[in-house]
């Protein structure tokens, strides 16, 4: 019999993160449904805002000059969107598979389960992005990964980012099963208009300004333009994205114990529909 | 040691409220290690609620639940791997095969040597030929098996079922009833059954815990209760207890 669980609970085994991906990997390969879908949106997404670039620039002086703005904005957007939405299906499947309560009654722990569902929607973000990266290439010869360090900058706020919002989600959905389902689909989109993902923050009303600096994303947003319209890397502004991701990661992390904390007095973890 | 922690599991003045109704209404219990222990009930009588707070699913509204001398869900994670559980209110993810699906599961237990347990475990419940079929694809009974033979994975010292041959043909169900009885045999496991079989607990609990309305209502092996009720079978005293027949008697 396994006796390498400490008194305490705080420990933690990769072994067990292991067992978790590999369930999720399980079904993620064994329907392509699932996979098309991962790469489907994206490629939509940046093809129409690529096309509307390549309109917009061969009207206006300012595009003809920023080439790749959209289509980077729009990519940039994807890891962000993609990245919390990999997250949350991963863990709907739990829910839709009447699962957690096997899983919540396993040695697995919260933060193991969390690593785990990270993990996952790093791998299905790969399984979208790279195609996509690689048509943006063939399209319009914007190459995303020519970026390089800068790429890696945006790419770790951006996930972090959209961790900490699909950690929040997976609490709401503990504590409120299914009837919270249609925050994991939408939550994010808050964002959109706020981070100033296609337009720079000064855009926005002085007010809302102060709302859209408080959230990483628009650091990454406004970096990603810098480095595309006036070729200068901003670490400056990746730095201060991290710090608020930080802290945005802490909070969402504290909300999910307390959601799920909330689930188990509810008893809410057996019984997970709306 | 003190009686509480010489108990599998020990459950002390247990309440469970929800929005000021009480689903378990202040139960005291204790289960020896190595017994199998019946608890029956009507819907609602609450004892979905009760397991679920021995799992730790559920935090108490008051009083205490003693697993393997660990306060839940307070210390779960000291007594997780040591238990398991079965119940209708989950599922094995149906895209999975059941190969799959319990080395997942093997591998969060810390299972060693999986595959020989799987092919152990899948020889005892007659799963082998279903072993890499999508586990969606199963018929009602082996999905069941299936559930069970992820209960056992980890060779539990205590196990929660409910309901457990609940949706099985007579032959199957009588099959699983004899691998739980040799499990609890060889393994010494405590067992906790939630059925609403009266032969089934007739055949493997020693001892009856009937639940009303939160409360328990009796408590005691199976035939010092036939000679009290003054009846042939479990069911008719449970019939007895549910439509408060013994009090009714008593109150005449």
């Amino acid at each position: 019999m396994s006796s390498s669980v400490t008194d305490t609970g705080i420990d933690f085994s990769f072994n067990r993160v292991a067992a978790m991906v590999r369930r999720y990997w399980y079904l993620l390969r064994s329907s392509w449904p699932r996979i098309l879908d991962l790469i489907y949106w994206p490629a939509v997404q940046m093809l129409m805002w690529g096309f509307l670039q390549v309109y917009v620039s061969q009207n206006a002086g300012f595009f003809a000059q920023a080439g790749g703005v959209f289509i980077g904005a729009v990519l940039l957007w994807d890891i962000l969107f993609r990245g919390q939405l990999g997250f949350s299906i991963s863990f709907l499947e739990e829910m839709y598979a009447r699962n957690l309560g096997n899983i919540m009654m396993s040695p697995l722990r919260p933060a193991e389960f969390l690593l785990a569902l990270m993990i996952m929607s790093i791998v299905r973000l790969l399984i979208g992005m790279i195609p996509v990266s690689l048509l943006a290439i063939a399209f319009f010869g914007f190459n995303l990964w020519a970026l390089g360090l800068a790429l890696a900058a945006f790419f770790a706020n951006l996930i972090l980012t959209s961790w900490s919002v699909g950690i929040f989600v997976a609490g709401l959905l503990l504590r409120n099963g299914l009837g919270a389902e249609s925050m994991a689909w939408t939550i994010m989109f808050l964002f959109l208009p706020l981070t100033c993902v296609y337009y720079p923050v000064a855009i926005l009303p002085e007010w809302l300004q102060y709302f859209a600096w408080a959230l990483p994303p628009t650091y990454v947003f406004e970096g990603m333009r810098a480095l595309v319209i006036d070729h200068v890397f901003r670490a400056d502004l990746m730095a201060q994205a991290f710090a608020f991701n930080v802290v945005l990661f802490a909070a969402a992390s504290f909300a999910f114990m307390k959601l799920l904390q909330s689930a188990r007095v509810q008893g809410s973890l057996l019984q997970t529909s709306e | 040691m003190d009686a509480q922690n010489a108990s599998a599991i020990a459950v002390d003045q247990l309440v469970k409220r929800y929005k000021g109704v009480a689903a378990v209404d202040g139960i005291t219990f204790r289960l020896a290690p190595g017994t199998v222990t019946g608890l029956l009930g009507g819907n609602g009588a609450g004892k979905t609620t009760t397991i679920a707070m021995i799992m730790g699913l559920v935090t108490p509204t008051s009083g205490t639940v003693t697993v393997l001398g660990a306060d839940m869900p307070r210390q779960r994670y000291r007594v997780l791997h040591r238990m398991n559980f079965e119940s209708p209110y989950v599922d094995m993810p149906m895209r999975l095969t059941v190969r799959q699906n319990l080395s997942v599961f093997a591998q969060l237990y810390a299972v060693p040597d999986i595959d020989a347990r799987i092919a152990r475990l899948a020889a005892d419940l007659d799963l082998t030929e279903f072993l890499d079929r999508p586990t969606g694809k199963l018929s009602a009974g082996q999905k069941t098996r299936v559930s069970l033979a992820k209960a056992l994975l980890n060779k539990p010292e205590v196990l929660l079922l409910d309901e457990p041959t609940a949706s099985l043909d007579p032959d199957t169900a009588d099959w699983v009833r004899s691998h739980l009885e040799r499990y609890r045999a060889e393994e010494g496991a405590t067992v906790l059954l939630a059925s609403h079989n009266m032969g089934e607990v007739e055949r493997l609990c020693e001892r009856v815990i009937i639940m009303k309305r939160g409360r328990i209502e009796d408590d005691d092996t199976p035939d010092r209760l036939l000679s009290r009720y003054g009846r042939e079978t479990l069911e008719e005293v449970f019939l007895d207890v549910a439509r408060g027949r013994r009090q009714n008697e008593a109150a005449q």
